[in-house]
């Protein structure tokens, strides 16, 4: 990793070029700006400056269209910036089909990183390069915020909710990792590194990796040891909805709702069932809350999406 | 206007009784304000002082000077004490209750004697922080942000959330009473469209302080309720929704800053225009930014919150406000630099620091449009990008107006004189810090440099080395003032009751002013800012 | 009670001083506007979020006591408007008669509340250590409670402070210092008064009544 001085950060991936261009016009336009009122007030306070002879001012008579003007046209130059902003930022959003995921829990004060095929790091993230990532997060404590600058992205982590966010890497290398949001004595301490690699050595690393063995196949592990099988059987007649091809699906609920079962609705149903009766079911489900640490969550999601990618689901909602 | 320019009037409203009691149950809003000056320069040189740890802290990389922990809790207390403690207040309570009544030609405001009650109420606020301080003090950010402050901090959060709970009352008081001050008091022929452009600022601004104040009133109260009994509605154990207590604390916060601008803005008026002996260029409009920006600062909250969790949708909205509640402050800037033009501009201390105002604000406004730009912002949030823009407005803006005010003012509140070469040293003292201590910050942000770190990478210590050096030359700048308006009462020049020979009713008066203001009620005939012109004089145009 | 007095500092007439009484307590009470509306925000967006465990858990209120609440407070309202009117007619009796009758009420209101709040203490409907409610989620219920808890308390502190303000016009007019031209004070406790009645209109049907309705076919 290159520690030298710099004036601009590297540009780490696909997101990065796009935000400093946007960047380039911010910086454009106020300079432009600057200049012109630097230049003005100065030019005018010289100018004008009071000395014998020239004690009072003269008329000067408001120009109604120079007001307007002075209203139209920043703002027009601001909806470029609005657009084209908002243009990126829902693409941050939307991560493409097919990316691969990770997992990530954050807790004071560490990043702990799941990938599905069951590697787990610390405050580290091994990712092959050119493909797009999706991270999904969720934090055991406080608000933590996972932030990659050279990638350009942010994205707070909340305790109790998935947040997500996807970049994919345009070179090999070593990024930092910093947690944005400050979540008490060892915020500053809380970094890592995001690690580019090309394809055949990320294989290589995965290979060698230490593993348990999948995340959905732990999952599917706790899913049997939990006793949701017993409902859940797949039957047409179950006492329990169907898992096979849910997620990604939408689900109607009682009263009408309906929602997208994506891992935030997977994730509640799974502490909270209640919260969302699937039409034409009782509410049963016993109420896991308490009885889960975020890392079961996060398995017992990783197994029903597996479920909905075997029945020819995207992986994604 | 009965009493004569420079004549000698026995009786002021300083001199007026010299009874310790008779300041502590005074209902004179002048004297009011003179109590908010100094409990508000003690707080300003308190969370000063904890600005010159920070810096010093960081001048290295490594943590090494103070602990995390107390590094945490100085930055939490820096930000307290500066933005509740210091700038909310500043120039309202200090300028605007001094000058309000004056510039409208009232003997005093609506409600003297809650007037008194709020600088009573803000000092038991500013009590129980510095109680907070003493104890060993608090560390969760001035954001309190949920649930590190109601469930996993170790500091007294219960005392400090309570001190600025207490305060946002005293804040309430002072908006209430300067919107129906000015809306009942105004004396005859003074209608809407000849108050003071300070007069409108100070009303706008009311307008947030009532209407927004209650918001942080009800977070901070519930992260109390948390505290206290060991459950609350933000816990996530519970269901609660953290991202409830940032809509609750920024639906204050947001219009709060403007509260911390306007006022400055409403000053750069008066300065403008008195040292330009020109009327302002496009008084409605100016008066009309006032109140847009009142309104629409209500409306660009989640612009906070870009990356918290909240919609992409809802983003959307806040970005595409924001944009549009710059529009105003642009309106003002322009303003201001044309009411320049053809001006007799004179370069006395409150001027030098408006110009610097001009500049500083419009840096600091433009970078505003960098974090209302959705993908630039989810880069820079949280950075040190975002502590360069708003110290760019609420130091290199709003302190240099107060300070502005202080120069401009002093003459008529204190009856004396202070020493100009000083002065303008002191400002140029302060513009030089200001820039070197700031600038960097905004490379730095970009870089990468995440905010609230009391330990950082390496690369960046040259920018915060350059930082922590501005820091100490603006510290020069802010004490210089102390020393010599402190000198100025005992040894200053007398000061008549019109030294820059400016419009506005609190110059038709003598300095320093008489306890009720007037001795009889001044009646308003011309537009105002009726500046002679060079025409008026036989001069060219 | 036709005893003039003059203005005071820095008012020039009476009715200047009047008019910014009364612009005053509108402006103050716009304030309190945004302070319930936080807390009724909170409130409502945790019922959307879980709106089954709100019902479940707004079933346990004690509606009976809440409605007859409803009636006392409203019904002080109108002894307020009767007083408002009485001291604008310049009736000491009236004025004191009707101030002491919307007082009553209220005490009565606060009775009320009292006693609900013992009751629901010992249902163990209190947010602490002994909460249980089943058949809702008892993260969820505990958030119903606290909001309940809270949002009547801080009403019922500004019928306390109302109550407070009363008694010393009550005083005040009984010694005679509230004669017709600064019986307007009783006309700016009204608007208050009126307000907090206005807050519990909104509390009611919120907090006891939402999980009552038929249930969804």
């Amino acid at each position: 990793m290159d520690s030298g001085f710099r004036i601009f950060p590297e540009r780490g991936s696909t997101n990065a070029e796009g935000v400093d261009d946007l960047y380039f016009y911010l910086l454009l336009v106020s300079f432009v700006f600057s200049a012109l009122i630097f230049i003005l007030v100065i030019t005018f306070a010289v100018k004008y400056r009071r000395r014998p002879g020239r004690e009072r001012a003269a008329r000067v008579t408001p120009q109604p269209a120079l007001e307007i003007a002075w209203m139209v046209l920043p703002f027009a130059l601001c909806l470029v910036m609005f657009v084209w902003g908002a243009r990126l930022y829902v693409r941050i959003y939307e991560a493409p089909p097919g990316a691969m995921e990770v997992y990530v829990v954050a807790r004071q004060w560490m990043w702990k990183l799941q990938h599905p095929e069951g590697s787990s790091e610390i405050n580290e993230l091994h990712v092959p390069v050119h493909r797009p990532v999706r991270l999904v997060m969720t934090s055991q404590d406080v608000i933590h915020s996972f932030y990659v600058p050279a990638f350009r992205i942010k994205q707070d982590v909340l305790p109790n909710r998935y947040t997500s966010i996807w970049f994919q890497a345009i070179q090999p290398g070593e990024y930092p990792l910093l947690c944005a949001e400050y979540c008490g004595t060892k915020h500053s301490g809380m970094t890592g590194r995001i690690v580019v690699m090309t394809d055949p050595d990320y294989e290589r690393w995965m290979s060698e990796a230490t593993s348990q063995g999948s995340l959905a196949a732990v999952g599917l592990q706790l899913f049997r040891g939990l006793g949701c099988s017993g409902c859940h059987t797949g039957a047409a007649d179950a006492r329990a909805p169907r898992l096979e091809g849910l997620f990604g699906s939408r689900v109607q609920l009682e009263g009408g709702r309906s929602v997208v079962a994506d891992e935030a609705y997977l994730r509640e149903s799974i502490l909270d069932p209640r919260a969302k009766i699937v039409s034409g079911f009782q509410p049963l489900m016993p109420v896991f809350r308490g009885q889960l640490n975020e890392d079961d969550l996060i398995r017992l999601v990783a197994y029903l999406k597996s479920l909905a990618v075997r029945e020819g689901r995207p992986d994604q909602p | 206007m009965t009493i004569p320019l420079g004549a000698r009037v026995p009786e002021n409203y300083l001199t007026a009784d010299y009874r310790l009691r008779s300041w502590l149950f005074t209902t004179d809003h002048k004297r009011i304000g003179i109590l908010y000056l100094i409990s508000l320069t003690f707080y300003f040189f308190v969370g000063g002082f904890f600005a010159l740890l920070m810096r010093l802290e960081l001048v290295t990389p490594a943590g090494d000077l103070v602990q995390p922990e107390t590094y945490n809790r100085l930055f939490t207390m820096h930000g307290v004490i500066m933005l509740f403690f210091f700038l909310v207040p500043s120039i309202p309570a200090v300028f605007g209750n001094f000058f309000l009544p004056l510039m409208i030609g009232a003997r005093d405001v609506a409600f003297p004697r809650l007037n008194l009650a709020s600088w009573y109420i803000f000092n038991l606020g500013g009590l129980l922080a510095l109680a907070s301080i003493i104890l060993g003090g608090v560390d969760t950010g001035w954001t309190f942000y949920t649930p590190y402050s109601s469930v996993y901090s170790n500091s007294y959060v219960l005392l400090a959330a309570g001190g600025i709970f207490i305060m946002g009352f005293s804040s309430i008081i002072t908006g209430l009473n300067f919107i129906v001050t000015t809306h009942k008091l105004r004396a005859p022929g003074l209608t809407w469209g000849r108050l003071p452009l300070f007069v409108w600022s100070l009303y706008a601004t009311a307008l947030i302080q009532v209407l927004a104040t209650p918001s942080i009133t009800i977070a901070l109260g519930l992260i109390g309720v948390d505290r206290l009994l060991k459950v609350g509605i933000f816990d996530p154990a519970l269901g609660g929704d953290p991202v409830l207590f940032q809509h609750l604390f920024w639906f204050y916060s947001h219009p709060a800053v403007y509260v911390m601008i306007l006022p400055g803005m409403g000053v750069e008026s008066e300065l403008i225009t008195t040292f330009s002996r020109q009327r302002p260029y496009g008084y409605a409009f100016i008066a009309g930014s006032s109140l847009a920006i009142a309104v629409l600062s209500f409306l660009v909250w989640g612009h906070h919150m870009f990356v918290a969790g909240q919609s992409v949708f809802a983003s959307l909205i806040f970005s595409l406000l924001s944009f549009l509640v710059a529009i105003p402050s642009g309106v003002k800037v322009f303003s201001w630099t044309a009411t320049l033009y053809k001006g007799a501009v004179s370069y006395a201390t409150p001027m030098l620091y408006a110009l610097g105002f001009i500049g500083l604000f419009t840096i600091g406004g433009l970078t505003g449009l960098f974090l209302a730009t959705l993908a630039v912002d989810v880069h820079v949030t949280d950075t040190y990008f975002v502590i360069a823009h708003f110290h760019y407005i609420m130091v290199g803006g709003m302190v240099m107006a107060y300070l502005g005010a202080m120069h401009y003012w002093w003459p008529k509140m204190t009856g004396k004189r202070y020493p100009e070469a000083w002065g303008r040293l002191s400002a140029l003292i302060v513009f030089v810090g200001f820039n070197l201590t700031f600038f960097p910050q905004f490379l730095m942000g970009y870089l990468g440099m995440p905010r609230r770190y009391h330990a950082y990478p390496p690369e960046f210590q040259i920018y915060h080395v350059l930082s922590s050096a501005g820091a100490s030359i603006l510290g020069v700048g802010y004490l210089l003032p102390l020393v010599y308006f402190l000198w100025s009462l005992r040894y200053g020049a007398p000061a008549g009751a019109d030294p820059w020979d400016a419009t506005g009713l609190e110059w038709r008066t003598p300095s320093p002013p008489p306890t009720h203001n007037f001795g009889e009620t001044p009646v308003v005939t011309e537009a105002p800012y009726a500046y002679r012109l060079r025409e008026d004089e036989g001069g060219s145009p | 009670m036709n005893a003039s007095f003059p203005p005071t500092e820095p008012y020039a007439t009476l009715e200047e001083q009047r008019d910014s009484a009364t612009l005053g307590m509108w402006v103050f009470l716009s304030a309190e506007v945004v302070f319930f509306g936080a807390l009724l925000l909170s409130f409502v967006s945790y019922r959307i979020s879980y709106p089954r465990d709100f019902d479940v858990a707004s079933r346990q209120t004690k509606v009976a006591l809440g409605t007859l609440n409803t009636g006392v407070l409203l019904t002080s309202s109108l002894f307020m408007a009767l007083a408002v009117r009485a001291a604008r007619k310049g009736e000491r009796r009236g004025t004191i008669g009707w101030i002491l009758g919307t007082m009553s009420l209220g005490f009565g209101f606060l009775a009320i509340k009292a006693a609900e709040y013992v009751l629901e203490i010992q249902d163990q409907l209190f947010p602490g250590p002994h909460f249980y409610l089943p058949g809702a989620d008892p993260g969820h219920a505990r958030l119903f409670f606290l909001c309940y808890f809270i949002l009547t308390s801080v009403h019922a502190l500004h019928v306390t402070i109302g109550l407070g303000l009363l008694g010393v016009l009550a005083v005040r007019a009984a010694w005679g210092s509230l004669c017709r031209e600064k019986g307007h004070q009783v006309e700016i406790a009204g608007l208050y008064w009126h307000f907090v009645d206005l807050v519990w209109i909104f509390l009611f049907p919120l907090l006891y009544l939402l999980g009552r309705h038929p249930p969804h076919g």
